[in-house]
């Protein structure tokens, strides 16, 4: 094998790729071969490496460094000092001070845990060979030449691994049922269809490090006895679903996938699923049923996937982050893992943090790491000077959380405690400037949207929750309207078929227990005090930025504003109508919304 | 497929391939489905019914699942596809003036095609680049950051 003296590694995920990271790996490789360096120095595309907000990411080793924010211009200097003469490109590092440098002393990395995302940019997710040579399937091996599927399905019950889909249901417990399901035929499905908006840590370990979840979806198979596997995964990840089917014809070329791996008597195969864009189908029965080529519905449970699932044959599902756990306890075992995070829930959690946050990214924290830290610690503080309001976790599914209970550690039980739930991870920071009777309105909008429709409850209930809302919203609310949310809430979380739909009250719930004042305001006093819900907000000239140009008269449609030439205008808030037309008109920036 | 083929016969024979490569595989409709939009761009009832021929399930249970998923599309779609993001992180940073300002400016609603055919206006899920909020992609090209003022610019690129 060719040894190279220096590795430049850039990202090409999602975030990086559409700022033109792809031409820069190009012009890298390029200016490396006209320098001839490229006997001595490799470039190597990887994935996410998780702090997208300064993408496009570039690493170079041995010295570490990390370039943010690097442009098509940033090249020759890159390659003239940094590969050439040795010189680290200072203005071009990532900390805010030329020390903090590198992966282990970068605020962003410092607190993070990174065992799901071991591998994400690292290693190119299209060669098999750099897997391998992060002991990529060394797990499988051992499991099928050292262990009976007894004796994997207790390693990984001992570790107390639980589902990082939403539910956080223990992994082994599931294989285990389906272990003891009988049946002829039994599959292992992977649920790639990440659909809760802010969410994206699954994308990533598809694009980053596909290998790690055939691994251990046939480390699954091996443990419940099933020779079949399907992954479900978004239409919406066209890179991810590339790189999957990649992956795939590479294992089963060199004989890790298909008939009598490592030469024993387990075969397994895999096949790959696109979704088609409903968000339902994340719920595993859907998911289950759209796999069979139907309407993505739920079924009622029981019976459960583990006895009857897809075809009605015995079935495990896990998520993406859940899978890209199991070959490192195969390999490290179940006391490493436990030494991870807390007690009730072991390991770590990728969280997509977006929002008002300095640092949108990924990251992968113990569990037990409080709010605050993964906030301000990680991800950098909220920008421009604005006060922290809530972080919403959970999705759809979740609920917001307020500054008072910043310093809980995240669990999945704590989490519920507090009104919200785990969810898949993503956690959007909001500011004083986010209305939270609108985020409500939003979450609920989705829920309707992509409620499947089978059941009444989800299907009649949250759209009355969501008309209501938007009644709020619109300064129309009524004295009742509480009551009735938490009465219909009540009835949703009782009756709902499926988990989508016994949790889409949450966002409400959680936002009447927090934010109650804020409902109360907008019904009673018909304001809207983060200045979002338009028609209860004040459009007021102000005096002196006024020049009297009377453009915003001639614009109102209604004759609302007043005013002589060059003296400042008046808008009458009787005959407003509120439709901004003078605020666009305004060349000075008079006019503002209050 | 036949060398001879008409342009519109031409894409009846890809999907007779498709089908018939698809036949024996359990839940082969959702695939077909895919595949069947990416030739012909949408779901006319003829494609619906030739693959409920070809796949023998009937045509209420094939416009049932067509209907259900939002990526599928019985309506020929613009030329240039506009996916405002409406995660929530997009959400919280203001995707939603963003897609009033493309209403405005293409005078089309969400869902709909400009009379040209050019432009189409989606309203999407997140597309996973949260790191760019407030994001827009229009076909292949992705637009982070973006302001209200950012989308006259943008569609003049697309109108020349």
């Amino acid at each position: 094998m060719h040894i190279y003296s220096s590795h430049v590694l850039v990202c090409s995920g999602t975030t990086c790729s559409s700022k033109q990271s792809i031409l820069i790996i190009d012009k890298l490789k390029d200016g490396i071969k006209r320098k001839k360096l490229n006997e001595k120095i490799q470039v190597i595309t990887t994935s996410c490496f998780g702090l997208c907000t300064k993408g496009p990411i570039v690493v170079i080793y041995p010295e570490g460094a990390i370039y943010s924010n690097v442009t098509l211009n940033d090249i020759d200097e890159i390659i003239n000092e940094h590969l050439v003469n040795g010189r680290i490109v200072k203005r071009l590092l990532s900390g805010d001070n030329n020390e903090n440098n590198s992966y282990e002393t970068a605020d962003f990395f410092k607190k993070q845990e990174r065992i799901a995302l071991r591998n994400c940019g690292v290693i190119n997710p299209e060669m098999i060979e750099e897997y391998i040579a992060y002991d990529g399937y060394q797990a499988l091996g051992k499991v099928l030449t050292d262990m009976t599927p007894e004796q994997v399905i207790d390693k990984v019950l001992d570790s107390g691994l639980r589902g990082r889909g939403g539910a956080g249901f223990p992994t082994g417990r599931k294989w285990l049922f389906a272990a003891k399901a009988k049946g002829d035929k039994k599959y292992v499905c992977c649920n790639a269809d990440e659909g809760d908006p802010g969410a994206f840590m699954d994308r990533s370990i598809l694009e980053g490090d596909p290998h790690s979840i055939i691994e251990a979806m046939a480390i699954a198979a091996y443990g419940i006895g099933s020779d079949q596997g399907y992954i479900y995964v978004r239409a919406e990840y066209p890179i991810a679903v590339k790189r999957l089917n990649i992956a795939i014809k590479q294992a089963k070329d060199m004989g890790l996938l298909g008939d009598n791996i490592f030469e024993t008597d387990f075969s397994f195969n895999l096949e790959l699923r696109l979704g088609a864009g409903a968000f339902v189908c994340g719920e595993e029965t859907a998911l289950m049923t759209s796999i069979e080529g139907k309407r993505g519905e739920p079924r009622p449970r029981p019976p459960f996937p583990a006895n009857k699932g897809l075809f009605q044959k015995p079935t495990i599902l896990n998520n993406v982050e859940t899978l890209a756990n199991i070959p490192v306890i195969i390999l490290k075992g179940a006391n490493w893992f436990k030494t991870i995070g807390t007690k009730k829930s072991p390991g770590t959690k990728v969280f997509a943090i977006g929002g008002k946050i300095n640092n949108t990214g990924l990251v992968e924290i113990p569990m037990g790491t409080t709010l605050r830290e993964v906030i301000y610690d990680i991800g950098g503080g909220i920008p421009n000077g604005k006060k922290f309001k809530a972080a919403q976790t959970g999705g759809p599914s979740g609920g917001c959380i307020p500054a008072s209970h910043l310093d809980v550690p995240i669990e999945y039980d704590t989490l519920i405690e507090l009104g919200s739930m785990m969810g898949s991870g993503g956690l959007i920071i909001m500011d004083e400037d986010n209305c939270m009777v609108d985020i409500a309105k939003f979450f609920l909008e989705f829920s309707v949207d992509e409620s499947c429709g089978k059941c009444p409850p989800c299907r009649i209930g949250t759209k009355r929750m969501y008309e209501i809302l938007k009644r709020i919203t619109e300064g129309k609310g009524e004295v009742g309207d509480i009551k009735t949310l938490e009465e219909l809430s009540e009835t949703i979380q009782a009756a709902a078929l499926c988990g989508l739909g016994k949790s889409s009250p949450n966002p409400v719930l959680s936002t009447l227990r927090y934010f109650r004042h804020e409902y109360e305001e907008h019904i009673i006093n018909k304001r809207c005090s983060a200045g979002v819900c338009k028609e209860l907000l004040d459009y007021i000239i102000i005096p002196s930025d006024c020049k009297g140009c009377t453009k915003c008269i001639k614009v109102c449609p209604t004759k609302a504003i007043t005013g002589m030439i060059k003296e400042p205008h008046i808008i009458n808030q009787e005959e407003c109508i509120k439709c901004g037309a003078c605020l666009e008109a305004c060349p000075f920036g008079a006019i503002i919304r209050k | 497929m036949s060398k001879n083929c008409q342009c519109g016969e031409d894409k009846v024979c890809q999907l007779d391939n498709v089908i018939k490569e698809h036949k024996n595989i359990a839940g082969a409709l959702i695939p077909v489905l895919h595949e069947a939009q990416k030739i012909f761009g949408y779901l006319p009832m003829s494609v619906q019914k030739q693959i409920s021929k070809g796949l023998n399930i009937s045509l209420a249970e094939i416009y049932g699942v067509v209907t259900f998923y939002s990526e599928f599309s019985t309506e020929p779609k613009g030329e240039y596809q506009i996916n405002v993001c409406l995660g929530t992180a997009c959400y919280v940073k203001g995707a939603n003036d963003i897609l009033e300002q493309f209403k405005k400016q293409l005078k089309i609603d969400v869902g709909q095609t400009t009379s040209d055919n050019k432009f189409s206006i989606n309203a999407c899920r997140c597309v996973g680049a949260c790191g760019l909020a407030p994001v827009v992609t229009i076909n292949e090209e992705v637009y982070g950051k973006l302001v209200a003022d950012d989308v006259k610019g943008i569609l003049e690129k697309y109108q020349v």
